[in-house]
């Protein structure tokens, strides 16, 4: 039995590791080059720890989504929900400020209610998908539109400023380093073992796997489906509630402005990484170079003033279309098992 | 509410002394603008209530209705329920886009109210009887007069920029045309998009691309202080080194105030317009100058000597 799953996988994971898993890698390796071939600075030990902590907010959402999409789901409400739990982060360790002082205390109130709100974020999701029967692309775009303008609300249409005090006791949190690495890039690094052990060597993960390329066979193999689906939702929120956790140290600030667009970002890093929008194909360690190549896109345009600043947006569509195409191409091989 | 409560004040006034008194004698101005969802448009919506409150206060026979909208649709529906509902004798507007409410407006002009059009203007000359806007073009010069003053020959800067738009572009030509000859440097300039995380992520890779920057004008206060947060990050704020914003943050006027060397300045782009456009809509009515025209207010450079008069504390801007 073990021998001849043995002897099936090894050549698919060898005819695999050739352009399907190595695409996204070849990709950013080639971006890198190019970086570097504009401008050697590319490579500089600050420009490379920008580049790595920049990509952690996107990257530890696109973790999250890239259980939400294996399992067939998609949420596109992260983005505003980031924004509204770093309003909310800020509003609650402003007034706990009174009675805690402007200490460690403060700052942990902070990322609890973060914890707490990402959680809870995503269990509305989750629930709303699967007992209220809707589909999961207008749920999150009904709570991406009240997240967005709660925030709105909750900062009287201007910015939400953290109070300066905490400011200087919370601050490390995104812009002190750790064994040379930003701390920032240490939780991406955490989150993203967590996700990919999650994903590849537990039974959770085949779930997710499972109901997303049938639900009705998940169903009649006896998976609880609308659990998993849900705790996909909630894994999600929990992400979230972390990339805010490194976010609002940053500047300090949350605004309506604050996410615009991660979403779709998140989604594209999940997609280029090679897992299948429609479910079912999931991978997390694609997800990491994915958020890095997006990332890396942004840092490479702003290197150089070759490209006219209008052409970003083509630039950037270019490079995701070409990532994904490295990966789906057939490159003149029979098509591999699945 | 406020307005209710006048109303009703009036009304009330309007039943005991005279029948029809309040609706021959008041005078009804509508003000209508966008729904605020960045900080700037929230300073305006605060500075819009603030004069209603000065002015209701001061000619106790003048209305003052303030709707704000949140599309340009829901603009033009609330221009008309103004005209219908509350019979206006002048309208204070600042259109969310030009092409889509010039009509609006127009209908309106028809019905007899005067019009002061705010900031951004219709796309039909002749519609307003009074204009009031910032100065995008004397924005950028301004700061580049002052970017002039601190460097010399040779010293390099770069440049963030907003949105791409008309304004943007306004800004950007006109610091470029009075920067040309000058012997400063501009490296580059990037879109930051009048965003603090923007403004941060350009400023972090201009620092990694130059080894040698002097000064940056990030046109925004929003842009300034994510370009500030990079600057600190780097170890790149001494030197010298000094950051131009623009618009007339009230944290920004606060550091100027404070003596910040690293934002020493700010041009002021006001979101307090629209108080000066319902000013001089009820001067129309109250004073004995003609002051139908164009306002062109100016971008003032703020200093630590008038910053006093541009820092509203309670603002949300």
């Amino acid at each position: 039995m073990t021998e001849t799953t043995m002897s099936t996988a090894k050549p698919s994971i060898l005819r695999g590791f050739d352009l399907k898993t190595a695409g996204p890698a070849i990709a950013l390796l080639i971006l890198c080059v190019i970086g570097f071939l504009l401008n050697p600075a590319f490579l500089s030990e600050g420009n490379i720890t920008n580049l790595l902590t920049r990509s952690a907010f996107i990257g530890i959402i696109a973790v999250g989504a890239t259980f939400v999409i294996t399992a067939g789901g998609i949420d596109l409400s992260v983005g505003s929900m980031a924004a509204v739990i770093a309003g909310v982060m800020i509003i609650v360790m402003n007034s706990a400020v009174d009675t805690f002082g402007t200490g460690v205390t403060t700052v942990l109130i902070g990322c609890g209610c973060s914890i707490i709100l990402g959680l809870g974020a995503g269990l509305v999701n989750g629930f709303l998908t699967t007992k209220g029967k809707i589909e999961a692309f207008i749920v999150t775009l009904g709570t991406m539109g009240i997240y967005r303008s709660l925030v709105t609300y909750f900062a009287d249409g201007g910015t939400l400023s953290l109070n300066y005090d905490i400011r200087g006791v919370y601050r490390p949190v995104y812009y002190d380093s750790f064994f040379g690495l930003p701390i920032p890039v240490w939780v991406f690094i955490i989150v993203s073992i967590a996700g990919w052990f999650l994903m590849n060597r537990t039974a959770f993960g085949r779930y997710c796997t499972a109901i997303g390329s049938n639900e009705s066979v998940a169903k009649y193999s006896a998976i609880k489906v609308d659990r998993v689906k849900t705790l996909t939702y909630v894994i999600q929120g929990l992400c979230v509630s972390l990339a805010t956790i490194i976010y609002v140290p940053r500047l300090g600030s949350a605004s309506s402005s604050t996410g615009v667009l991660w979403e779709l970002e998140a989604i594209a890093a999940v997609i280029i990484g090679g897992t299948v929008l429609k479910g079912g194909y999931g991978r997390i360690g694609g997800t990491i170079l994915g958020a890095l190549i997006l990332t890396t896109i942004g840092n490479i345009l702003n290197f150089t003033d070759m490209i006219s600043n209008y052409l970003n947006g083509t630039m950037q569509g270019l490079i995701i279309i070409v990532a994904v195409w490295l990966q789906r191409g057939d490159w003149g091989r029979s098509k591999s098992a699945d | 509410m406020k307005t209710f409560t006048k109303i009703g004040a009036l009304a009330t006034v309007a039943t005991i002394a005279l029948t029809g008194w309040a609706s021959a004698e008041t005078i009804k101005i509508g003000v209508s603008y966008p729904t605020p969802t960045h900080a700037w448009a929230a300073g305006m919506n605060w500075h819009a209530e603030k004069a209603e409150e000065r002015l209701e206060a001061l000619y106790p026979d003048v209305d003052l209705i303030l709707v704000n909208s949140p599309d340009p649709s829901a603009q033009a529906s609330a221009l008309e329920d103004l005209v219908s509902v509350h019979g206006i004798d002048a309208l204070v507007v600042l259109p969310f886009e030009s092409e889509p409410l010039t009509d609006p407006v127009l209908n309106v002009k028809k019905s007899g109210a005067l019009i002061t059009v705010v900031d951004r203007g219709l796309s039909q000359p002749g519609i307003e009887d009074i204009y009031v806007a910032g100065n995008n073009p004397e924005l950028g010069r301004v700061s580049a007069e002052y970017m002039k003053t601190r460097l010399k020959d040779g010293d390099n800067i770069v440049v963030l920029r907003g949105i791409p738009t008309l304004i943007d572009n306004e800004r950007f030509d006109a610091f470029m045309a009075e920067i040309e000859g000058s012997g400063i440097n501009v490296l580059d300039h990037k879109h930051a998009n009048w965003n603090r995380d923007d403004g941060f992520e350009v400023m972090q890779d201009f620092l990694s691309r130059f080894p040698d920057i002097d000064a940056v004008w990030a046109q925004d206060d929003d842009i300034a202080i994510g370009v500030v947060a990079a600057l600190k990050q780097a170890g790149r704020d001494g030197d010298g080194m000094f950051v131009v914003g623009g618009a007339g943050m009230k944290e920004t006027i606060k550091g100027i105030m404070d003596g910040n060397e690293l934002v020493p300045v700010d041009v002021l782009y006001p979101p307090a317009m629209i108080a000066t456009a319902m000013d001089v809509t009820v001067s129309a009515f109250k004073s004995n100058g003609p002051v139908a025209g164009r306002y062109i207010l100016g971008a003032t450079l703020i200093t630590p000597e008038n910053a006093a008069s541009f820092y509203f504390p309670d603002s949300p801007f």
